[in-house]
């Protein structure tokens, strides 16, 4: 299996899916079954391989790149670009969700159609988005990174855009009378552009700049970071590429006060579109700050520390509430995924190993969680035609197992402990009653744990209130006489992996944690000593 | 094991130069009999069992003979046996064991699931085991006919296996998961009959408050792992009992109070008690084992298992809290009580009185007193089983919660009856049933306690001796408007089934005679049952030669005088029920009736501003400031993309009719955006973002 560990396999892995985009491109509109099956093929060998991967992955050497590529592998030479990709205990967990969700995904849609139909289309479009997604988090060179980040960008912009939600939006303050597509795929578009063009920006700089330490610029991140460790990135110039990445990453995760584009982005999309969103791409951010921001830019990181933890802090309380007002079920989801990503990032600023791994473990949660969420929200939008929570109730009556799988999501999503969120909420503000001395914010951070203590009230307290509202009582007059279809075949088959997920991990931590830890150590130590 | 018994030598050295006293030369000289073995190696299966339970009823439960109840009865006698064989061993043997699978290593820290067996924990598998026993007999023939039997079953056995992670867990991080999986178990169950919107809203409530004090609880296991390194029990104790002038010392007032705060949700104490009465929406064989046998009992139960750290010998770690602690408990049996006297629904007499009861506890581990406070958790738990199942009797006789639709059932309901009176007379505190010894245990701990410095223990002292008048002043309220005077319901009030009352009358036995196994001067045998594995010397935990007799005599006759005079006003048998009940004085019911007003405020003065204006602020702050923000961007950018675009048609192609249609509307022009300029856009960001890196070079 040399082949497999020398780089192979994992460029399969990035470029099956895209492979399968070509190949379903290429079979005729009209033979729809086959369309399906070929997607559902290289989705579902791109996760063997993923899994053999897994399998294979040295477990007590999390810490070093494994089934790289060689480092020097040459993509564009004019700018010295590589064609580096490798996996380490970080970026595991998260190529393995991607591939997951991707097959889910492909499973869900086989008799879940958004409008206009067009299937051949959604599933390559689908498919890139697998290597796009898979890509940035495996790339170990700036560009390939770049590139692979700015893929994902073009077919999730085309899948709200083209199948997203038709209703008419009056937008506020400007009152413009706009489809609700167009608008959030434009605004979904606009924003991830801005971010990223600063993200960017900061790599070139880091890019120039590199040469004045080393024989030849570098786009490596490895190298980088050994610059970075070594503390040659200072003064203006950290700070100045700090605040690009920053940027970039932040509007990905979202961070509040950069977050708009997401709850209209995920209630607009087909359901689909918001899991593979919610459980994938808004990790894409959460995975910048750990992979290329905190070892490149270690004490920028740290300077930065306090302020990314406040607006993560902010994020929680602030998406939280948002949360309580809303009617719509979908939307409700998206704010969470706002307060989730807050827990996250809160994590992350912690700049402890615990941080860190209850970072991970979250974005992983997260993923299964809402995702999951997303799905059902998805399904029963689809039975009810309406997300209005004010219209819909007593699904426990009228679709029992639907309403039980909501009820199990839901209590996911709010931490409840022996599920998977459970651990990466919990450890997020164990880390900042104790973060970085470094940082010397040490109250800061405790003030925001009790803070962010307060949003986990805050999120049983949305999360019981949807509840409530779409799971008990009795069903409305309007629903009250149809005969609504529970889960199905399908559902459940896409579902069930995401259960299982969830309780294995909560009751089995170390399903993450024994990847990650390791290579979060010894990240952290590089970059801060000790 | 070996360990154990040194914390106890060496706290005994700590706790100063007072000597030793006779119960800590017998606690030194006890030596647990098992330390190893199978029994005690696969004890886990208490745990796992009913876990595994509870997916088999909810995935095969409906296709079986008893629609799932066999398992949820099977596996809940299975604990039973095992906890009374466990119970027995230890009470003639000793044991003391700790099993722990490690499940994930981050950091410095290492997380595992553990099961612990020694005293404390044993008492807990056995309340659990022997009542959940009982429970579950008598509920299946209560829940009869129930709209979703095997689900109630499947929820209740849920319950049981988190109730046993948590009195099983070995670490701070296991005994969270048990708490809350205990906690949605009971939001589940509150919510039984969620058709009816009340019955979800009183779930909510449940959960909501009790997710606030586990808020503390959170925190509080936070900073205490965080100084100590672990979330072992052991661990922290051990920082304990060697009084390290750590990080612990430093934070352990606030890990302390921040983890009462989590005793205080589970355990209802006052002012986060308002959930335990609605959860009275509960079927009542839930309001038996949950909400007042087992789960209430779990905030007392993490005070006993952290018992040294409050108990503080040295004076450097939550000692100031036990302050805090006992006056919380004080008035929670003090104020709870009143608001017994005015309900009309006969189980929202009983979880008003649980509460009370809790109060007593929770005091007890305030004065630390831990074997006291054990040992009326262990009798009530009994009694007020016993209590619900025979309000739940009543219930299913009259189909009515209202006592007002009761009356003169006494001879209609014989067992449920005479069973109610031994309840009764065990709860009210009436020698020898069980609640007189376990509530004179823990007033002669207060007793103690305030003679030896606590001061706060002599006020509580006096409230406690008041709480037992209104104890007794409130059963015999409940006593006289449903078993005396004439039956006014509707339905045709007959005994109960078999199934139901042979449970009863197996409690009733236990509400006589477990409080035997703590008779001061006579046997005394459950201060060492429960006294194996944490260390009790020091302040507050009294073992008396022999029963208090200048309390005795106070309080006994403080009782009969309760009894006496709730007859008096409610013992009129002739009167319509309505008239009997017609006692209230002006301006204190008033008061009682609402709850002192504490719901009110916490709906006002939190729920409803943060459902309402704070959200919905919230909210508008997002589409119009931030959101118009963005939007006022967009459309300034949309501006921009125009101009150049007329400048392009007008100058370069001359296509002046586009134009036209161009202006025609900004929905317009977004859409054309849409469909083909989405080039434009990006060319725009990029100028924008090459200005700034100009500017970034240039400085």
């Amino acid at each position: 299996m040399d082949w497999f560990e020398n780089g192979w396999g994992l460029s399969l892995i990035v470029f099956l899916p895209v492979v399968g985009a070509l190949a379903v491109l290429a079979i005729p509109k009209a033979k729809e079954s086959l369309i399906k099956w070929t997607a559902l093929a290289f989705s579902l060998v791109t996760l063997g391989l993923v899994i053999a991967l897994a399998v294979q992955f040295d477990y007590s050497a999390a810490d070093t790149y494994q089934f790289g590529t060689a480092m020097d592998t040459t993509w564009i030479s004019a700018i010295n670009a590589n064609f580096y990709i490798a996996v380490d205990g970080i970026s595991l967990p998260m190529v393995i969700l991607a591939a997951v969700i991707t097959v889910l995904v492909i499973i869900y849609s086989w008799n879940h159609w958004p409008e206009p139909h067009n299937p051949k289309l959604l599933l390559a479009f689908v498919l890139i988005l697998a290597t796009g997604m898979t890509g940035t988090f495996v790339a170990l060179d700036l560009v390939l990174f770049f590139v692979f980040f700015e893929v994902v960008l073009l077919p999730m912009y085309f899948m709200i855009g083209i199948w997203g939600d038709r209703a008419i939006r009056v937008v506020p303050v400007v009152h413009w009378k706009i489809e609700m597509r167009l608008y959030a795929s434009l605004k979904f578009f606009l924003f991830t552009l801005f971010g990223s063009a600063f993200m960017l920006l900061a790599f070139i700089a880091l890019y120039f700049k590199s040469g004045e330490f080393l024989d030849e610029r570098t786009w490596s991140m490895i190298e980088l970071s050994d610059l970075g460790s070594a503390g040659v990135f200072t003064g203006t110039f950290a700070f100045l590429v700090f605040a690009g990445l920053f940027l970039g990453f932040a509007v990905k995760v979202p961070m509040w006060p950069l977050h708009t584009w997401l709850p209209d982005a995920h209630t607009a999309a087909p359901t689909i579109g918001s899991v593979i969103l919610a459980a994938v791409l808004l990790k894409l951010g959460t995975y910048g700050f750990i992979r290329i921001a905190i070892p490149i830019l270690p004490d920028e990181a740290v300077s930065w520390a306090p302020f990314i933890g406040i607006l993560a802090v902010i994020g929680i309380i602030y998406g939280s509430l948002a949360c309580l007002a809303q009617t719509d079920m979908k939307r409700l989801i998206a704010y969470s995924s706002v307060g989730h990503m807050g827990f996250i990032m809160l994590g992350v600023a912690t700049l402890t190993p615990i941080g860190l791994n209850a970072a991970i473990i979250g974005m992983v949660a997260h993923g299964l969680i809402t995702g999951l969420l997303f799905f059902i929200a998805g399904s029963m939008s689809h039975r009810y035609h309406t997300r209005d929570m004010t219209r819909i109730g007593g699904t426990m009556v009228l679709m029992p197992r639907m309403g039980v799988l909501l009820g199990f999501a839901a209590m996911a999503s709010l931490g409840l402990p022996a599920l998977a969120g459970f651990w990466g909420e919990f450890m997020a503000l164990l880390a900042s009653f104790d973060p970085l001395p470094l940082i010397g914010a040490t109250t800061t951070f405790r003030v925001l744990m009790v803070f962010g203590a307060i949003g986990t009230v805050l999120t049983a307290g949305y999360m019981l209130y949807m509840l409530r509202n779409v799971d008990f009582g009795e069903p409305s007059k309007e629903f009250a006489d149809k005969v609504l279809p529970d889960v199905d075949g399908y559902e459940w088959l896409a579902w069930s992996p995401l259960v299982i997920g969830i309780i294995a991990i909560g009751i089995y931590p170390k399903l993450v944690f024994g990847a990650t830890n390791e290579a979060v150590v010894s990240l952290l130590a590089k970059a801060f000593g000790g | 094991m070996h360990r154990l018994l040194t914390i106890a030598s060496q706290i005994t050295l700590a706790a100063g130069e007072e000597g030793e006293s006779a119960a800590e030369e017998a606690h030194d000289a006890f030596v647990p009999g098992i330390t190893s073995g199978p029994l005690v190696e696969w004890a886990w299966l208490i745990v796992v069992v009913p876990i595994i339970a509870t997916f088999i009823i909810m995935f095969w439960g409906k296709k079986m003979p008893f629609k799932g109840w066999e398992i949820a009865w099977g596996s809940i006698g299975f604990v039973a046996i095992y906890g009374t064989v466990l119970f027995v061993l230890n009470a003639t043997q000793g044991i003391v064991y700790e099993g722990a699978v490690e499940i994930a290593q981050i950091g410095d820290l290492t997380l595992e699931w553990g099961w612990v067996v020694d005293g404390l924990s044993i008492m807990m598998y056995f309340l659990v085991g022997v009542v959940g026993f009982l429970v579950f007999t008598y509920a299946k023939s209560y829940m009869k006919g129930d709209v979703r039997f095997t689900w109630f079953f499947a929820s209740f056995s849920l319950f049981a296996g988190g109730m046993l992670v948590l009195v099983s867990a070995p670490n701070l991080i296991q005994l969270i998961v048990g708490w809350e999986l205990v906690g949605v178990s009971s939001y589940l169950l509150i919510g039984h009959y969620w058709e009816d919107l009340a019955n979800v809203d009183a779930a909510n409530t449940a959960f909501m408050v009790n997710k606030v004090a586990d808020a503390g609880l959170f925190l509080g296991a936070i900073i205490m792992a965080v100084s100590v390194g672990s979330f072992r029990f052991d661990d922290i104790i051990d920082v304990v009992v060697h009084g390290e002038a750590g990080m612990l010392s430093q934070y352990a007032f606030w890990a302390g109070l921040l983890i009462f705060i989590g005793a205080m949700g589970k355990s209802a104490q006052f002012p986060l008690h308002v959930w335990l009465p609605d959860a009275m929406a509960g079927p009542t064989p839930v309001s038996a084992l949950m909400h007042a046998a087992t789960m209430v009992t779990a905030g007392v139960y993490l005070l006993a298992r952290l018992f040294p750290f409050y108990l503080d010998p040295t004076g450097m770690f939550a000692g100031d809290v036990r302050d805090i602690i006992i006056v919380i408990g004080g008035l929670t049996l003090f104020l709870m009580g009143f608001l017994a006297i005015v309900q009309k629904d006969i189980k929202k007499v009983l979880a008003y009185s649980t509460v009370s009861q809790l109060g007593y506890m929770v005091a007890a581990m305030g004065a630390g007193a831990y074997t006291a406070g054990l040992f009326h958790l262990f009798t009530h738990a009994f009694f007020k089983a016993l209590l619900f199942l025979g309000a739940g009797s009543i219930i299913h006789a009259v189909h009515s919660n209202n006592m007002l639709d009761m009356g003169g059932l006494r001879k209609k309901m014989p067992v449920t009856f005479w069973t109610f009176i031994v309840g009764t007379l065990a709860l009210i505190g009436i020698f020898p049933f069980a609640g007189f010894f376990s509530k004179d245990e823990i007033l002669a701990s207060m007793k103690y306690a305030g003679e030896n410095g606590q001061d706060m223990a002599n006020f509580i002292l006096i409230l406690g001796i008041a709480g037992a008048f209104i104890t007794a002043f409130y059963m015999t309220r409940l006593l006289a408007l449903t078993f005396f005077g004439k039956y006014e319901g509707h339905a045709e009030p007959h005994e109960s089934p078999k199934m139901m009352t042979v449970p009863l009358v197996a409690l009733a036995f236990f509400a006589v005679a477990a409080g035997w196994i703590n008779w001061p001067g006579v046997y005394t045998g459950f201060t060492t049952w429960v006294a194996t594995r944490i260390p009790l010397t020091g302040m507050g935990d009294h073992h008396p030669e022999g029963l208090d007799w200048s309390l005795v005599v106070i309080v006994t006759p403080v009782v009969l005088a309760g009894v006496v005079a709730g007859w008096f006003v409610y013992g009129r048998k002739k009167k319509p029920q309505a008239e009997r009940d017609s006692f209230r004085i002006p301006v204190l019911w008033p008061f009682f009736e609402n709850l002192y007003y504490i719901p009110d405020f916490y709906m006002n003065a939190i729920v409803r501003p943060i459902m309402g204006p704070i959200s919905r602020v919230v909210l508008w702050f997002d589409m119009y400031v931030i959101d118009g923000f963005v939007n006022l961007v967009g459309l300034g950018s949309l501006g921009l993309a125009k101009v150049v675009r007329v400048f392009d048609q007008n100058v370069v192609d001359g296509f002046y009719n586009e134009l036209g249609a161009g202006v025609g509307g900004s929905g317009s022009g977004l859409r054309l955006m849409f469909t083909g300029r989405v080039q434009q856009y990006a060319a725009f960001s990029f100028i924008g973002v090459v200005v700034i890196a100009v500017l970034f070079i240039i400085l």
